[in-house]
């Protein structure tokens, strides 16, 4: 016993050099829990992609350590998913999990995780109860809660002076989520959602509640959706004829990744995000040159939250000096730490999700101009969190 | 609801409804006819919306284009390719156990989504409407009706059509329907029984890429697009009666009313409503609302 104290007081006295022996030198396994099929199949890989371009800029290496991936394909399917994660953790024995893009995948990893306290970050699913009711010290996040976009997008709303406003979403978390971050902001501003509307994900037959938004007549519609569904949903929506009458707002997913397939039916929409085309950030600009150069690909905001992700690793891990066995240190340091990214540099909250700006974008050619700060470092209020 | 949003309504319910028919109108012919559950189904659709999107181009350059001369080319690929299925796989699976075509068409959706991530990519893609039906027509004050929906409505109207007389007026069809009642009597009597399955399968792959290629514009084209089809379909063939076109038809529209008015009037049930039909009509008609044969 004495014996090990003595070992780790000599690591701490060690810290900040950069002697090799006195570090943990096997490699980190990094367990990436993430759809690689399916719908959201190619936010999967742009995370991933994110994450790897982090490491290639260290040099392949974190903290001195080398790090050894194991993948999971979680298909975005959320009875799969505490299996999945059950296999990383016990057989993979996985020293971090990343993961996942979808919600209640995200929340079933975050629940095994908070039980085996195994370090965990997420660098897409947005579900608010991730860094509300089921935050732990181990788990943080490198990308949004779901409320974040929305609430942001209710105080622009209401400031332009819209009073009456539809809402239209799945009927699930994430749509939940941000619907109900928007009524907060946009109610307290003064105005008034006169009706909720919501179809089964992933339903996009859309037509019906299309009809009942014409004859509803708000002023505005805010909504959620993403992927194929936000596809679909803004050509069906400019097809109705209510492009023109009504105009459409939504959370920053509506339009990103899908522009090309949306076309001209979705010039013009606004949207809210923590991230944006043709932003004035050098570091944004080197990560995307670098990006597509070597990816052949347009980086997106799911790439920069993967980048972000391996950030946290690094900066945590640093600080432990590669002793993942210190978790509170790790937690310490990555909540003192502003981190870099290409969105704009953000911080931790005592809940471990981004305190960040949201900009307002709105949709120019194929492009989600950046418009300006729709809320400047904007804390997601981490309801039901006890740390 | 006032008298106009309502006759709305009907329209949306009715076009959702000759849409899902469409789709489902190959399914419940190879699950009918053949005995065969074709889990792959969804993935033919898929491949028809992916086909209307990346054919477009080559179609174009080759043949001056034009969005039906893509639909032309499409549906002879995939009867070719229909063909070979059939040749290579599903014609093995007739004395098989439903466990078993389970299996295999299972297999064909992993292989299906691998090879479309492959080829295509795993972006949404969007598909243009063709000019000669890109405008739309206004009802009431605030919206207008894509002339589009109305031409998809129009096809399967035509395509139930065709399909009805086919099957009750014409020798292909009388000897579709003996192949689905008593396959060696068939036979018996001197009729190559292998070739008319390949044939109906065939049919019932090209119907689904058909679909496909014929809803793209409008539902957009992304990756596991086949998989939510795939179950409303089984829906349709399961309420509509196993086999039967007719059936097929009326369980599509009775869909399509549940569907849009559920989720106007009854929103917090609407995932559910559907399925409720179903069980309904399974309590009261085992077999379906038309039993083929």
């Amino acid at each position: 016993m004495k014996l090990k104290v003595s070992a780790a007081a000599f690591a701490i006295a060690m810290l900040g050099c950069s002697t090799v022996w006195a570090q943990n030198t096997s490699r980190v396994k990094v367990g990436l829990m993430l759809p690689y099929t399916g719908t959201y199949s190619a936010l999967g890989n742009a995370i991933e992609n994110g994450f790897r371009q982090y490491l290639a800029e260290q040099g392949g290496k974190i903290a001195g350590r080398e790090v050894e991936f194991v993948k999971v394909d979680d298909e975005s399917d959320p009875s799969k998913a505490t299996d999945n994660v059950n296999k990383l953790i016990k057989r993979d024995n996985v020293d971090v999990l990343i993961g996942s893009v979808h919600s209640g995948v995200a929340m079933a990893m975050a629940k095994v995780a908070k039980e085996t306290s195994t370090l965990m970050i997420v660098p897409n699913a947005g579900a608010d109860a991730v860094t509300g009711p089921m935050c732990a010290p181990n788990i943080f996040r490198s990308s949004f809660s779901n409320w974040q976009p929305g609430f942001a997008m209710g105080e622009v709303m209401a400031k332009k002076g819209i009073k009456k406003v539809v809402t239209i979403t799945w009927k699930y978390a994430a749509g939940d989520e941000s619907v109900r971050g928007f009524k907060e902001a946009f109610e307290k501003n003064g105005g008034t959602v006169v009706k909720e509307l919501n179809l089964p994900f992933p339903n996009v037959e859309f037509q019906a509640l299309l009809t009942d938004i014409a004859a509803t007549r708000p002023d505005a519609v805010f909504t959620f959706f993403a992927g194929g569904g936000a596809v679909k949903f803004v050509k069906d929506y400019a097809a109705a004829g209510l492009k023109k009458t009504i105009p459409l707002y939504g959370s920053g997913f509506l339009t990103d990744g899908t522009l090309d397939a949306q076309g001209a039916d979705a010039e013009g929409i606004f949207t809210t995000l923590h991230y944006a085309d043709s932003m004035d950030i050098a570091k944004d600009k080197a990560f995307r040159l670098t990006y597509a150069k070597t990816y052949k690909l347009q980086p997106d905001v799911y790439a920069v939250q993967g980048y972000d992700a391996a950030q946290i690793l690094a900066i945590g891990l640093k600080a432990v000096n590669g002793d993942l066995t210190k978790k509170a240190e790790f937690a310490a340091a990555v909540e003192k730490a502003k981190i870099d990214s290409p969105r704009g540099s953000f911080t931790l909250s005592r809940a471990h999700n981004p305190v960040q700006d949201i900009y307002l974008r709105q949709v120019t050619g194929k492009e989600n101009k950046l418009v300006g700060v729709a809320s400047k470092a904007l804390a997601d209020p981490a309801r039901g969190c006890k740390l | 609801m006032d008298f106009a949003t309502f006759l709305i309504q009907c329209l949306n319910a009715l076009q959702y409804g000759l849409l899902l028919f469409l789709v489902a109108c190959g399914l419940t012919l190879i699950f009918g006819i053949m005995g065969v559950i074709n889990l792959a189904h969804g993935s033919f659709y898929m491949l028809g919306a992916y086909m209307a999107y990346a054919l477009a181009p080559l179609v174009a350059t080759t043949f001056g284009g034009g969005f039906f001369a893509t639909l032309l080319v499409g549906v002879v690929v995939s009867v070719v390719l229909g063909y070979l299925l059939e040749w290579g796989f599903f014609s093995f699976l007739y004395e098989r156990e439903h466990l078993q075509q389970v299996l295999m068409t299972y297999g064909m959706i992993l292989v299906f989504e691998e090879l479309r991530s492959l080829l295509v990519g795993d972006e949404v893609h969007g598909v243009e409407i063709p000019p000669l039906l890109a405008g739309t027509i206004p009802l009431g004050e605030m919206m207008t009706y894509p002339v589009y929906r109305l031409f998809i409505s129009g096809v399967c109207l035509l395509l139930a059509l065709g399909m009805y007389l086919v099957f009750t007026r014409t020798r292909l069809g009388m000897m579709i329907r003996a192949g689905s009642t008593n396959r060696e009597m068939v036979q018996s009597l001197g009729i190559d029984i292998s070739l008319l399955y390949r044939v109906v399968f065939s049919a019932g792959m090209a119907l689904a890429v058909f679909a496909g290629m014929v809803a793209a514009p409008v539902s957009s084209v992304y990756p596991g697009m086949g998989d939510t089809v795939l179950i409303i379909c089984f829906v349709v063939v399961v309420i509509g009666g196993i086999g039967s076109i007719r059936g097929a038809l009326l369980a599509a529209l009775l869909i399509g009313v549940v569907d849009t008015f559920g989720k106007v009037l009854l929103p917090q049930a609407a995932g559910v409503l559907v399925y409720v039909l179903m069980a309904v009509i399974l309590l009261f008609k085992p077999d379906g609302l038309f039993k083929a044969g």
